[in-house]
């Protein structure tokens, strides 16, 4: 029965309803058939809200970055990578993937963040890489761009944190484990967490170089020209 | 302490209320009063979290939630600049612009690393539970006003142009914080618990390669549902790693326990339950498709979550 809130979230985001409806939907059915009076059920959602703020601490960086970008912060980081020759859409998202996972990797999480880094800088130098080359883009292809842009910041953030022993994820598992009285050492969780590392540098950086093959394949069909 | 988490949130509150009272002046805006308390709300809940019972904050999301769902949040006008005012910016600031936007990082990694520890008088300066998001909070604060100097800028314009941005982000902004209290209501009504053991009625457990899979791919599964891996880690691992890989076939724990945290970040990549991670960028980015980062990431994290199934295997193969 109590499943049910995972069904209502699964088809609510199937069916496309406003995905904040959903969830609160499915939080009140849950809640409702857990037998918990509609009191506690609103109690909760305060307290959970209200221990959860520290997911809105990205407000904090958008008056700088709001400011920056009324001056002109995103067509300075564009024409930055126009003039470099060698600059393509996928080789500079690869450069960031590099950075931030080896960053992560080293405990510096911090270094990079969708609000802070990918809108002003990583998402306009990927996209001026491609202008320089194409000219002005399409729609889909500027979103298929920016899309990448913040699917590179996860993959490398994910993938590097793990391999840093203090890090939460870490401190995490090692705490269960003790809770469970089973053996375990944060250096060693650390240390085979590399592979994986490895992979997911290797794989995603094999996807950017596709999707520059990709992109130049289609301003070859679509103008019958190259670069420039 | 004398900075803690409590004061970034009174930031961020000011941030979101000042930049409301433009929401109510906004004659572009066809809905400037709903959409205006929205925010207003969400600012009181950031700024006085801490002081109104839990029941009043619950009662005032609702309230968001109501708003979002009969249509009354809607863009207003943000009188941005003019692609000839920021060329004419850009040609006197040029590279300098850049130096706000690295010093977030550059300061907030500073002050984790070296301002941890350090006491003023008898108190910590930062918040020792929260060093990350207090360096980050006063990173921004100090990027702010050598950009405000730089640029000129009054604090309102720099409260303007947020609510430029956080009005793109829009509901998504909240969504986070709900999908982390719809993870506390699944926990308390014992869904983690119900899937767990869907997953183990469904496996055999005599197959070493079985039990592996079901692992990795009940990590990735259960993340997508609960939106994060810190929640799927403890039910999946009490439920089929603990009592079959390391208690029947003895592997080491040292030699699963990331692969299988690994195995749930490849579910994250993957649902709109994360949406911090998936869904708040994509709103951020002015992607016309939601689900447009997720729709990227999805190869990427099915190709892994495949290395993690047979890297443990393997692994657990030499721990026989």
């Amino acid at each position: 029965m109590v499943l049910i809130g995972v069904l209502i979230v699964i088809i609510g985001f199937i069916v496309r309803i406003n995905p904040l409806l959903v969830v609160t939907a499915a939080g009140l059915a849950t809640g409702l058939l857990a037998h918990q009076s509609l009191y506690d059920i609103i109690e909760q959602f305060g307290t959970a809200f209200t221990t959860n703020r520290y997911m809105a601490v990205f407000i904090a960086t958008l008056p700088v970055i709001g400011l920056l970008e009324r001056f002109g912060l995103r067509e300075q980081a564009e024409s930055v990578v126009a003039k470099i020759k060698a600059a393509t859409t996928g080789r500079i998202l690869t450069v960031y993937l590099i950075i931030r996972e080896a960053a992560a990797a080293a405990g510096l999480t911090s270094i990079g963040g969708h609000a802070q880094m990918v809108r002003p800088l990583v998402a306009p130098m990927a996209e001026g890489a491609a202008e320089a080359k194409y000219g002005k883009l399409p729609d889909h292809v500027r979103d298929d761009i920016r899309a990448h842009s913040a699917a590179v910041d996860n993959i490398g953030l994910f993938f590097g944190e793990d391999v840093f022993i203090a890090i939460g994820a870490i401190l995490l598992m090692k705490g269960f484990f003790d809770q469970n009285g089973i053996p375990s050492d944060p250096l060693h969780m650390a240390l085979w967490a590399i592979p994986t590392a490895v992979a997911a540098l290797i794989v995603h950086s094999i996807r950017l170089h596709r999707f520059d093959r990709s992109l130049h394949k289609l301003f070859h069909r679509e103008n019958g020209k190259g670069e420039k | 302490m004398w900075l803690s988490i409590e004061t970034v949130y009174i930031f961020l509150g000011i941030v979101v209320v000042l930049g409301s009272m433009w929401t109510f002046a906004d004659r572009q805006n066809p809905k400037r009063f709903t959409s205006g308390v929205f925010y207003f709300l969400y600012g009181v809940t950031l700024l006085f979290g801490s002081i109104i019972p839990p029941f009043y904050t619950g009662l005032l999301v609702l309230v968001m939630v109501a708003i979002v769902g009969t249509g009354g949040l809607k863009l207003g006008s943000y009188q941005e600049a003019t692609r000839e005012e920021r060329s004419r910016h850009r040609d006197r600031l040029k590279h300098r612009l850049f130096i706000p936007a690295l010093l977030i990082p550059i300061l907030t990694v500073i002050g984790v690393t070296w301002l941890k520890n350090v006491k003023v008088g008898n108190a910590y300066l930062f918040d020792p539970k929260n060093v990350t998001l207090v360096s980050l909070g006063l990173a921004t604060f100090v990027a702010l006003l050598v950009s405000m100097a730089m640029t000129r800028s009054t604090p309102f314009m720099a409260v303007k142009e947020s609510r430029r941005l956080l009005e793109t982000i829009g509901w998504a902004a909240l969504l986070p914080q709900m999908l982390a209290t719809l993870g506390t209501i699944f926990t308390t009504a014992g869904v983690g618990v119900a899937v767990s053991n869907l997953v183990k009625a469904i496996i055999p457990t005599h197959s070493l390669f079985w039990i592996v899979a079901a692992y990795c791919i009940g990590m990735a599964l259960f993340t997508m549902i609960m939106g994060n891996a810190f929640a799927a880690f403890p039910v999946m691992t009490a439920g089929i790693a603990v009592p079959l890989l390391i208690k029947q076939f003895g592997v080491d724990a040292n030699h699963v326990a990331a692969l299988g945290m690994f195995s749930g970040y490849c579910g994250t990549l993957m649902t709109p339950m994360a949406a911090n991670f998936n869904i708040v960028p994509a709103a951020l980015l002015d992607l016309k498709d939601k689900n447009h980062v997720i729709r990227v990431q999805v190869p990427t994290a099915l190709i892994l979550l495949a290395f993690n199934i047979a890297a443990m295997y393997v692994v657990t193969l030499i721990d026989l």
